[in-house]
């Protein structure tokens, strides 16, 4: 017999002889933390350190150690573990969560004091510093109409990419693509609008603007679909790969045609989360800054037409607004970031309802 | 309605890898033919041969000759989708359209290739799942999604659209390897009744099920693993289960086999 091949193992655990095991009483947990608290409260004050947040760190800490030991002590090893893992999951998911309501508490705490006709009604034409009225008419409009444009661009040119890449693309080439895709997800929106006003503004605009370089929105919209595609196809793509393959052969064994498949099976069943993925990109080409403000110029005025004239966004407006010397702009500032966010959260809703009404309910 | 298969030296292959090599044999109209063999040994690879599926795969193809009723299924000239439209498949799992209802599903081949006619929907439905043995239990919730249905109804659901096109031959994966016993039973009576209007070949790896319900049987085998399939014996369902002629198949039946 050889000793060096056969692995060391520990015993397996003995049988208890009964399935109960002493547990902590159900107002441990709670106890524990109050007292993790006070004792945190009474080291912080005492020393004269911080103020109540380092209370709860303080607490949160002492509370994880105190609930391990006292389990250890009453509950055994493996329960103690356990309670100790819950507890800190528990608290990573407060940890990310209280970022998220903090924004949105403080989105509609300061947004609500604007919130009436005139900021959806007027622009900012002919506001001067000490007027408190003013709205952001031109930004809404602007934002709806960018975007708008990106989204009819970046849409057909994203899935149709996305399904050449997953259905077609053989090789090298696909596989290129794929890459490219792939670099255009790490482009800054500043670049994006750089490259813009570079090209369209600068030197393919002044052809049919009497040799002036033109701002428009739709130099924004351009940009922000450049923004948007890398996001498109790649969630597109992933959504396709995700429809079984027996689906397709289903089909081809009917006698449909590789197109009718694509179309009519493959794209149904990827449908929400394609949907998703284009919300999102909307999501995030709507809360650009940078672009519409290389290209697009911002503005005061209501300026309807995409294709002329400066325009601006909510994103651009609440820059604008938070930069601005006059004691009401945080006002609207706060207002508009809060109709920034609605629009886009009416805008998913939307969509993921009409995806889903697609689908048959059980 | 139904049509005889001649297939003479047909070898196929996954990029460099030949999978069946000089498969020759004839399906007669309006049989049953059973292919049977161990896993790996290409019986699957020859199905999907027959109604050009097998080239679905990338770097997969095909070379012999394949013909229906005298036509060559891999000429030049041949439109795929006619080919499978004639020849159409169950597949091993049950695939219904999972966006599409029990209706839409019946009919999707038909749908798909350009039949817009409510009534001619409504009646290739009807008779495609009354032809599968479904019509009673679904008749009522047609707008319900088929993926809804339980796993030997989806099975029957999809061979309802496959006959809802009226094909020539059906061609069945191990149909019924995903199903509990009472609906593999259905479907095989269900291979009895289609027996009247369509070729019927089917691959299975339950013996008892090809000595039920194929009036043929062609005994599929490997050398060893990395060796093309090969057609080791064809003949009578009952002569194979009875009397085979190859020592192979014989060891194969009775369990003796690898």
């Amino acid at each position: 017999m050889t000793t060096t091949l056969t692995p060391r193992r520990s015993r397996p655990p003995a049988q208890p002889a009964s399935l109960r095991a002493r547990r902590l009483p159900g107002y441990a947990a709670p106890a524990l933390a109050a007292l993790a608290l006070l004792v945190a409260a009474g080291i912080v004050y005492g020393v004269d350190l911080g103020g109540p947040v380092l209370v709860v760190v303080l607490g949160a800490v002492l509370y994880l150690a105190g609930l391990f030991v006292a389990a250890n002590a009453v509950e055994g090893r493996r329960s103690a573990r356990n309670r100790f893992w819950s507890a800190l999951i528990h608290s990573a998911l407060v940890l990310a969560v209280l970022p998220l309501a903090s924004v949105v508490w403080t989105l509609v705490s300061k947004g609500t004091a604007r919130l009436d006709g005139d900021f959806f009604g007027s622009s900012m034409n002919n506001i001067g510093a000490r007027d408190a009225n003013g709205g952001a008419y031109h930004a809404i409009v602007g934002t709806l109409e960018q975007v708008g444009i990106a989204t009819a661009i970046t849409v057909p040119l994203g899935v149709l990419c996305a399904i050449y890449i997953v259905e077609y693309g053989r090789g090298r080439f696909a596989f290129t693509i794929r890459f490219f895709v792939d670099v255009m997800t790490g482009i800054p929106s500043i670049v994006t609008g750089l490259f813009v006003l570079a090209f369209w503004v600068l030197i393919v605009s002044p052809w049919f603007n009497d040799g002036q370089p033109g701002f428009s929105g739709f130099a924004a919209a351009l940009a922000l679909s450049v923004l948007m595609l890398p996001t498109v196809v790649r969630s597109t793509e992933e959504m396709l790969r995700l429809v079984p393959a027996p689906l397709r052969e289903g089909a081809y064994a009917l006698g449909v045609p590789k197109w009718k498949t694509i179309l009519r099976v493959v794209l149904p069943t990827a449908l929400p989360g394609i949907v998703t993925g284009i919300m999102l990109s909307i999501a995030r080409a709507a809360g650009e800054t940078a672009p519409v403000l290389l290209v697009a110029g911002g503005g005061a005025a209501i300026n309807f037409n995409p294709f002329e004239n400066n325009q601006s966004s909510l994103a651009l407006f609440v820059y604008q607004q938070a930069g601005e010397a006059s004691k009401y702009s945080p006002a609207r500032a706060w207002t508009a970031a809060l109709t920034l966010v609605v629009l886009v959260l009416v805008l998913t809703v939307a969509a993921k309802l009409l995806a889903r009404r697609n689908r048959l309910g059980r | 309605m139904a049509k005889r298969i001649d297939a003479t030296d047909v070898t196929a292959y996954y990029g460099g890898f030949k999978a069946i090599e000089n498969i020759n044999l004839t399906v007669e109209p309006k049989t049953v033919t059973a292919l049977i063999g161990p896993s790996g040994c290409g019986k699957s690879t020859f199905l999907r041969s027959i109604n050009r599926m097998h080239e679905v795969l990338p770097g997969a193809r095909v070379e012999g000759s394949l013909t229906i009723d005298g036509q060559d299924i891999y000429h030049r000239d041949v439109d795929v989708t006619a080919v499978r439209r004639m020849i159409g498949m169950v597949f091993q799992r049950p695939n219904p359209f999972p966006t599409m209802s029990i209706f839409e599903n019946v009919v999707a081949g038909l749908r798909l290739n350009g039949v817009r006619r409510k009534s001619i929907l409504d009646e290739a439905a009807e008779k495609a799942l009354r032809a599968a043995n479904l019509w009673d239990e679904v008749k009522d919730r047609l707008g319900k999604p088929g993926a809804g249905l339980s796993g030997g109804q989806q099975q029957r659901l999809c061979i309802a659209r496959t006959i809802a096109v009226e094909p020539q031959v059906v061609l069945m994966d191990e149909p019924c390897s995903a199903l509990d016993p009472i609906s593999t039973l259905a479907i095989e009576d269900l291979m009895f009744q289609l027996k009247d209007k369509f070729t019927i070949i089917i691959v299975t790896h339950n013996m008892q099920q090809a000595a039920r319900v194929s009036d043929r049987t062609a005994f599929f085998s490997i050398e060893k693993t990395g060796d093309p399939g090969r057609l080791i014996e064809y003949d009578n369902t009952q002569k194979i289960f009875s009397n085979p002629g190859q020592k192979k198949t014989e060891d194969y039946i009775t369990g003796r086999f690898g």
